[in-house]
């Protein structure tokens, strides 16, 4: 026998709650059909004897407490599963918004998944290839890798995921097990059109499944499409032993879904209103990237999230920070002179880059060479911040040396445009030019050996076309 | 029989109950979650459970087990990775596959194993709470010793097993307790994870943890039985600190306690210190370290819980007269938790969201720390080191203030120095140590007699430099006279050369203390010789192209840690250069 309840007792912003009902569960999902024949999708979010709280994904527009009908179904939201889901669009709950019609499931899962054993997790150590040089030799992606993009309103984050998308030999040789899940929480349709003309042109729209929660659809739905997005990842990567890369955009949205939803409960709000479990919450996300043992695929992700007033102090990418293995950080100043990728690079870090580079992976010299451009870098911005209270006239001939680096640095090796895909040695050669444009005593992190090695002014002088 | 009334997240209330005290370990629910009373009132008993609470429903049973929430301690917790409520998760993996179901159940050590027991008491013997009555290797370099319980009331022995194999469970010695009554003893005890453990007395801190990290060692060091903190924005190189302590800090026993933080983290943990060999043991380090690993997808109770699972492991092996350094990755975690279970029971906030108590939980924490003489009259110590993640990298917020005020060592980390990949990004500026003046004497006995004098121009150097700094800054070097050019020049040196530390390299990952005193005397000779060449007339330029700085700065890699002999080499080519170079100037004049 099915029980449906007639009625609701209370609405209060996405929340409904239901008195006298018995024998549901916690987190349990449940449909709620109008007197219009629409169907609402809720969850429990509170429960207690004779009284349950449902948070509707759909919104509550609409709903009166007596043109209803609840019915329970019993168990957690999952989600309808088949390597079919590839080439689909869905909507930020799992439903086909293509048109073509519902998916024929292979498995049904839990979206809220389980969290992930540390002893069944295969240490990530492939690196995957990008092309762009920025990002291969200084914050180097690793297979099973979670690196967001911290970026601003306005800046070039999306073409810098789809550049990557399009560059990345993120396959093995055959390039069969690849695919792409794409989902977007709270953004503008042009930049959903964006990301599914770009997959279009490079041909790889067979590959991706698209979850998509535009800004304009209910924020409660919005909760979910991540939770959609890996579940679907999850699945093609360890059960079909493929290597998925996960594009979550925009987590800052997603966490704003978040807080307007924890508000509605009267929770209390830590941190700019945001619910003291935002650290959980993020992570539960974000820790369902990796590689477990026993399985040949792999979930990569690439959440990018859009700093509120450029502040990387905000909560969300601070906490995302915090959870993440490093970070892209695109920096305005550098955008506005129009290098692309606009990469800020001292920043910037990819936490499980050194055991996933040097012999064997990239080339034995990678470390050193990263690890020289970042404190030449760092040197750099001293440099600036010296000529622009003495004049740069007056600088030393060291710091002059630096600004000069400065300079080149970017104009060769950050800003490479959206169509240049750059091979790992020529990257690092690249770097190694670079360096050699200073004076050798300044070489502070690199061994006598590879100096003797790499140190070539008169090369750099050509290659850089001084 | 008692049942679950409301649920919201990880907290269930039970309405109108008598039958559960506080901090009581209950089960709820069919699939027996493991939970525990933290609130008791005549119309609720609020429970906090440590798994997820998905599909549980109002109406299921919640039953009792009329103890505290307790750690099971024995042997085979070395080696061993358990989750925030000592459930092995190994054992876990082997039930429930990749993913860690809900209500999935393990017994804490293993039950089957037999270790290889030498009893320590005979019959007729007395034996008072906290003395040893056997002993086993519970692995290569871990002698376990199993002691009686502190809560025991002690007695005469009455039977004893013979030397040989048992398991955990098997009764080895049997007591007769004042009252008469028989107690059998096991390989393994239970204790309350809330609840430090006793000890005879508290003893003064005289001796260093020896990390082999230069930055720690010598300018903010930590002592045996000490707490320290170290609190970085992301990226500063926590995670990076904690191991590189954890792998050569001259603890017997590490525990490790990955609270909050990343699930690869853990697994570079378990897969590195299989790998590394142990330079004092020629064992692999996973030999003497215990892992805790909740991490952050992990439920959030059971993060709670983790840092005083993590303590009473180490508090129950420092019983036995072991030292143990405690990594608690990170602590802010912890104080999150914290405040997502006070907010869920909607508990009055104080500072950003916290609850009111937290600085009273963070110094409860930190307190059982410290230097001991044990119930068993050996000497044992634990200590804490905690990482912190202070949000937007802002020192002033509360978890970071708090804890500072409780620990008596604090390595700042610095986001300017970690984008320069100058690690470990220890700010020597803004870290400290209280315990350099208690340990000044086992540095001049063991090291070196004037090592507190070296250490002191050391950081006398960096001070100076901090204070011509904000000049170069406005107006660059060129301005500055010889003299401090020089000193600049020198401070780089200890900067680059000495502060600076890298993981990666054979030598360079840990270096003993009296190499890193010969390296700091090496720089002074250099900026004593130079600052005389000065004062005689050299020019600074000429003084620093005899190439020092640069050779003081590839010291480090280039006199292996055994060669400590080549200090001499070098010292002597130190003060021939610089007689060259007064010859010279003399010829000159």
């Amino acid at each position: 026998m099915e029980l449906k309840y007639i009625g609701l007792n209370e609405i209060n912003g996405p929340l409904v709650a239901l008195d006298n009902v018995s024998g549901i569960g916690y987190d349990e999902m449940a449909e709620l059909r109008l007197k219009d024949g629409s169907r609402r999708l809720g969850r429990v979010v509170e429960i207690s004897e004779g009284r349950a709280v449902l948070q509707v994904f759909e919104g509550t527009k609409g709903l009166a407490l007596n043109n209803t009908v609840t019915k329970f179904e019993g168990k957690p939201m999952e989600l309808p599963l088949s390597k079919e889901m590839l080439g689909r669009i869905f909507s930020g709950a799992g439903k086909p918004i293509d048109g073509l019609g519902d998916i024929y499931p292979e498995k049904f899962k839990d979206i809220n998944g389980l969290p992930l054993n540390p002893v069944s997790r295969e240490y990530p150590r492939n690196y995957i290839n990008t092309g762009i040089s920025s990002i291969d030799a200084l914050m180097t992606l690793i297979r099973g890798q979670k690196l967001p993009i911290f970026s601003g309103s306005g800046l070039s984050h999306n073409k810098l995921a789809v550049q990557i998308v399009r560059q990345a030999k993120i396959a093995d040789e055959n390039g069969q097990d690849f695919a792409i899940v794409f989902g977007a929480m709270g953004v503008k349709n042009d930049v959903a059109d964006y990301f599914k003309r770009s997959f279009e042109e490079t041909g790889s729209l067979q590959r991706v499944a698209m979850f998509l929660n535009m800004s304009n659809d209910p924020i409660i739905e919005r909760i979910l499409t991540p939770r959609c997005a890996l579940t679907c990842a999850e699945y093609l990567a360890f059960e079909h032993n493929m290597h998925i890369l996960v594009i979550l955009t925009d987590m800052t949205a997603y966490a704003e879904a978040l807080r307007e939803f924890s508000s509605s409960k009267g929770e209390i709000p830590a941190r700019k209103g945001y619910p003291g479990y935002l650290y959980s919450d993020l992570a539960s996300l974000y820790e369902r990237a990796g590689v477990v043992r026993g399985s040949t695929g792999s979930v990569t992700q690439i959440p990018i999230l859009t700093m509120p007033n450029d502040d990387i102090t905000h909560p969300v990418p601070d906490l995302t920070g915090y959870i993440t293995e490093g970070q892209i950080v695109l920096d305005r100043t550098l955008d506005q002179s129009g290098v692309y990728p606009a990469v800020s690079v001292l920043p910037s870090l990819s936490r499980l880059m050194k055991d996933g580079i040097g012999e064997g992976y990239t080339r034995e010299d990678h470390q050193m060479c990263a690890n020289q451009l970042f404190a030449a870098y760092a040197k750099v911005s001293d440099a600036r911040a010296l000529a622009s209270v003495i004049g740069e006239e007056e600088l030393s001939v060291t710091d002059k040396a630096y600004m000069k680096f400065g300079a080149l640095f970017e104009k060769h090796f950050i800003d490479q445009g959206f169509d240049v895909n750059r091979s790992i040695e020529q990257t690092l050669d690249l770097g190694w030019s670079l360096l050699s444009t200073l004076p050798k005593s300044e070489l502070d992190r690199v061994d006598d050996e590879h100096i003797q090695k790499f140190y070539d002014p008169e090369k750099a002088r050509t290659e850089l076309g001084l | 029989m008692d049942k679950i009334y409301s649920i919201n997240g990880p907290i269930v209330k039970v309405k109108a109950s008598r039958s559960f005290s506080m901090m009581e370990m209950v089960y709820v629910g069919k699939k027996r979650l493991i939970s525990e009373v933290i609130g008791v009132n005549s119309d609720f008993t609020t429970i906090q459970v440590y798994e997820g609470t998905t599909g549980l429903m109002p109406g299921e049973p919640v039953v009792g087990t009329g103890a505290a929430m307790s750690a099971v301690l024995g042997p085979g917790i070395i080696t061993n990775i358990f989750d925030g409520i000592e459930r092995p998760l190994r054992s876990l993996a082997e039930l429930s596959g990749a993913y860690i179901a809900d209500g999935a159940q393990a017994d804490p050590l293993d039950k089957q194993k037999k270790f290889d027991c030498t009893i320590k008491v005979r019959v007729g013997d007395t034996l008072s709470a906290g003395q040893i009555y056997c002993t086993c290797p519970e692995t290569a370099v871990i002698e376990h010793r199993c002691m009686l319980s502190p809560l025991s009331k002690g007695g005469e022995v009455i039977w004893t097993a013979p030397d040989g194999s048992y398991s955990i469970d098997e009764t080895v010695v049997k007591l007769k307790n004042p009252n008469g009554e028989t107690e059998e003893l096991t390989l393994c005890q239970r204790w309350p994870i809330r609840t430090p453990r006793p000890s005879a007395e508290r003893l003064p801190i005289d001796r260093p943890l020896i990390t082999g990290q230069r930055v720690i060692d010598t300018i903010a060091p930590i002592a045996k039985g000490g707490t320290a903190a170290i609190p970085g924005g992301f990226g500063t190189g926590k995670t990076m600190t904690q191991h590189q302590l954890a792998k050569w800090c001259d603890a017997d026993i590490i525990v490790y306690i990955g609270c909050g933080e990343r699930g690869n983290e853990m697994t570079q943990v378990l897969e590195e210190f299989s790998e590394l060999i142990d330079p004092r043991t020629g064992r692999p380090l996973t030999d003497r370290t215990v892992l805790i690993a909740n991490t952050s997808n992990m439920p959030v109770a059971a993060r709670e819980a983790s840092i005083y699972t993590g303590i009473t492991l180490a508090e129950y092996y420092r019983d036995m007269g072991y030292h143990i350094a405690i990594m608690a990755d990170s602590t802010s975690r912890w104080a999150e938790a914290l405040r997502e279970l006070s907010g869920r029971l909607e508990e009055m906030p104080a500072e950003e969201g916290f609850p009111a108590y937290l600085p009273s939980r963070i110094s409860e924490f930190y307190e059982r720390a410290g230097y001991v003489k044990t119930l068993g009259g050996s000497e044992g110590s634990v200590s804490i080191i905690g990482a912190v993640s202070p949000q937007g990298s802002d020192f002033s917020e509360p978890v970071t203030q708090n804890t500072k005020r409780f620990v008596r060592c604090f390595w700042a980390l610095d986001k300017s120095l970690a984008y320069a990949r100058h690690y470990p990004a220890i700010n020597w500026n803004t870290s400290y140590s209280e315990y350099t003046d208690d340990l000044a004497d086992y540095f001049k006995k063991n090291v070196a007699p004037d090592f507190m004098q070296v250490r002191q121009e050391i950081s006398n150097i960096l001070l100076e430099e901090n204070r011509l700094m904000e000049i170069v800054k406005l107006m660059g070097t060129d301005v500055l006279p010889d003299d401090q050019k020089l000193l600049i020049e020198t401070a780089r040196a200890v900067r680059v050369g000495f502060l600076q530390q890298n993981a990666y390299h054979k030598d360079d990952t840990y270096v003993p203390l009296s190499k890193q005193y010969l390296m700091m005397k090496i720089t002074l000779e250099f900026y004593r010789l130079a600052r005389q060449a000065l004062a005689d007339g050299a020019a600074v330029d000429s003084v620093l192209s005899l190439g020092w700085i640069e050779k003081l700065i590839k010291i480090k890699y280039d006199i292996p840690n055994d060669k400590e002999e080549m200090f001499d080499e070098y010292s002597a080519q130190l003060k021939s250069d610089f007689e060259k170079l007064n010859g010279g100037a003399a010829v000159g004049a």
